[in-house]
């Protein structure tokens, strides 16, 4: 077996917080954001992070990628520690990590035509690629991505939703990177086109050998790219596991929930499900609870929860559960 | 002779894949711009001002400086505007052509004007830009030596450069580009802030792109719509002020001219029956003023609506 591509151990990321009006020597509060996260990613293969909204997966992309600073644990890129790098070994090493963002038209700069957005990252990192060149590239990867090259100098105004999308995808691409972080890439568009874009992605990262972190709430759409979930709640991991154990069979409450409330479009099914439904919002990862962070939501708590940290148990054939009363539920499968 | 289907056919997929330009938002905003009336108008008679300001000159055979004796206190009656003396706008205190005189105070006044917002959109933009973009200990030092510069009344400051170190356009000038800037570069963190919390600034981080350069492409051109709305509105305050350092008398001196200088000269005269003297420069000063008005706020309504 390979070595990873992408090692994560321990990582951490604390926000400060001050309060409004506090004096300069308050001590700032801590804002949990992502705490001890740890996995592994195989080249070429696609880990998918869920959870709902809130829970650090957009935090735990950043910090990979390098824009918001991490505050503990190691990020280790093809034996690196991204983590302990300065900013000038850090801008290097950029190149062969890229992201493509959530909101298509935000991402891209407005002033600025789609062959300037698409080349910016090569002719930031290859200052001295001739500009023919540069435009073959981009004309290139713009048809791979199914834009017509002709577009090359219109504006992003211009372009739908899913158009952006497929720019933004481009921008990642265009100096082959080994890893793409896809921070809920799909989300902000129409299911028509989520479904084209996947597939999208899903070629891409055949043909360029790419790994992939896929961040989505959607279950259904990280089930059908991932070759591995991690189930995201409050900045820690819940369940690890391959994508079909844990779609078919989670272990974890809070997996089970987050599955079950996925619909089926078959309406005799959809009736008949077990759906364990969760009470209440997310705690405030400012003061997160202590022990299982899950625990006053789980329908399963216990006592015992609200004392030690629960570690990650490893059942076997790569399927990891931070919960002592774990025990498989059948879901029904979702679509 | 027939062409060959296969001819047409490429002709046809070569159009298809000729390279369509883009509308930029620039491209946009220039098009609502000349949908606005006013702002046309304002723009005509700003181009007619700056006509006239540089050209004006060949259209007299006076010299602005050149002192007509015989008209000294016979200006009421011999300096009176006519054609048939050449005088188009009357003479002054002095017997100088008046026409003339105007010609080269519009010249100065908008210069002083445009040098001043020159300054501001250059210096103001990129300090404020800058102090946006890093934000933290290194926005609040160059923010608070802003807010410093600001407290210290500028009019005095300026009046005490002007007497040390003598009365000069250059130190004019110099006074007027240290003040101008201040308020833009407000304007400019204020923008900064939320500009760089949108995504492709984000984007720009992770790609590796170098702290400055990030601030030159992607954050200064998307201020820019602000910052020019900002820099005609700016013009015009400036030759009002520049105007009233020469009211006091202490601005352009003799035998240069500003409009301000004019307008003084004319007030001082106003009941020696040479209301002229006045009304000339006056007509001049507000057309300017107008005008640079007219197409500021033709801007604003231009690069205002919401971004696309």
């Amino acid at each position: 077996m390979s070595s990873p591509i992408l090692s994560v151990k321990d990582l951490s990321v604390t926000f400060d917080v001050r309060r409004q009006g506090a004096w300069p020597w308050t001590p700032p509060r801590k804002l949990h954001a992502v705490s001890e996260m740890s996995f592994d990613l195989m080249p070429g293969q696609c880990l998918g992070v869920v959870g709902e909204s809130g829970s650090g997966k957009s935090t735990l992309a950043r910090a990979i990628v390098g824009t918001v600073p991490s505050s503990g644990g190691q990020i280790n890129f093809e034996g690196a520690d991204l983590a302990s790098m300065d900013t000038r070994q850090r801008r290097v090493h950029r190149r062969d990590v890229q992201m493509i963002f959530q909101d298509p038209l935000a991402a891209l700069n407005p002033r600025m035509t789609v062959g300037e957005i698409i080349a910016e990252p090569l002719i930031t990192h290859e200052p001295a690629t001739p500009r023919a060149e540069v435009k073959a590239r981009v004309r290139e990867l713009m048809e791979r991505v199914g834009l017509l090259p002709n577009l090359i100098n219109r504006y992003p105004h211009e372009f739908s939703g899913g158009q952006c999308q497929r720019i933004g995808i481009a921008r990642a691409l265009i100096l082959k990177p080994k890893l793409v972080i896809c921070d809920e890439p799909v989300s902000a568009l129409d299911v028509s086109v989520q479904a084209q874009v996947v597939n999208l992605l899903m070629e891409l990262q055949k043909d360029f050998n790419l790994s992939m972190i896929f961040i989505a709430h959607d279950l259904s759409v990280v089930k059908h790219i991932s070759d591995e979930i991690i189930v995201m709640y409050l900045g820690r991991q819940m369940e690890k596991a391959d994508a079909k154990t844990l779609t078919t069979a989670p272990e974890h409450p809070y997996s089970q929930a987050l599955i079950s409330s996925v619909p089926i479009p078959d309406p005799v099914l959809e009736k008949a499900r077990v759906r364990p439904i969760l009470d209440g919002e997310l705690p405030s990862p400012l003061a997160p609870p202590s022990g299982c962070v899950f625990r006053t939501r789980c329908p399963k708590a216990q006592a015992s929860c609200a004392g030690d940290r629960p570690v990650m148990q490893n059942l076997g054939n790569n399927h990891e559960v931070a919960c002592p009363f774990h025990e498989p539920l059948q879901v029904l499968s979702i679509a | 002779m027939l062409p060959h289907a296969k001819d047409v056919e490429s002709v046809g997929e070569a159009v298809q894949l000729a390279e369509v330009q883009g509308r930029s938002l620039w491209a946009d905003a220039r098009t609502r711009f000349f949908r606005n009336k006013a702002a046309v108008f304002g723009l005509i008679l700003l181009v007619c001002v700056a006509i006239f300001a540089i050209f004006g000159g060949f259209f007299t055979q006076y010299e602005r400086d050149v002192v007509d004796f015989s008209l000294m206190g016979a200006n009421a009656y011999k300096g009176v505007p006519s054609f048939e003396t050449g005088h188009y706008f009357g003479t002054d205190a002095s017997g100088r052509d008046l026409y003339a005189r105007i010609v080269q105070g519009t010249a100065i006044s908008i210069m002083v004007g445009v040098v001043g917002a020159t300054v501001a959109v250059i210096v103001g933009t990129l300090y404020g830009a800058t102090a946006g973009y890093f934000g933290g200990r290194v926005d609040g030092i160059m923010m608070r030596t802003v807010d410093v510069l600001m407290s210290i009344p500028f009019m005095f400051v300026l009046i005490l450069m002007l007497v040390i170190f003598g009365r000069s356009m250059f130190m004019l000038f110099l006074g007027i580009g240290l003040i101008s800037w201040l308020d833009m570069a407000r304007i400019a963190r204020g923008q900064t802030l939320t500009i760089k919390n949108k995504e492709f600034v984000e984007v720009a981080h992770a790609i590796g792109v170098h702290p400055l350069k990030i601030i030159l492409r992607h954050i200064v051109p998307n201020l820019l719509g602000i910052v020019a709305v900002y820099a005609t509105l700016l013009v015009p305050q400036l030759i009002i002020f520049e105007s009233f350092i020469s009211f006091l008398g202490l601005g352009v001196q003799e035998p240069n001219t500003s409009l301000g200088a004019l307008l003084s000269e004319g007030a001082s005269n106003m009941f020696n029956g040479t209301i002229w003297q006045l009304q000339f420069p006056l007509i001049a000063f507000v057309f300017t003023i107008f005008a640079f008005f007219f197409v500021g706020d033709g801007l604003r309504d231009a690069l205002d609506p919401k971004d696309r």
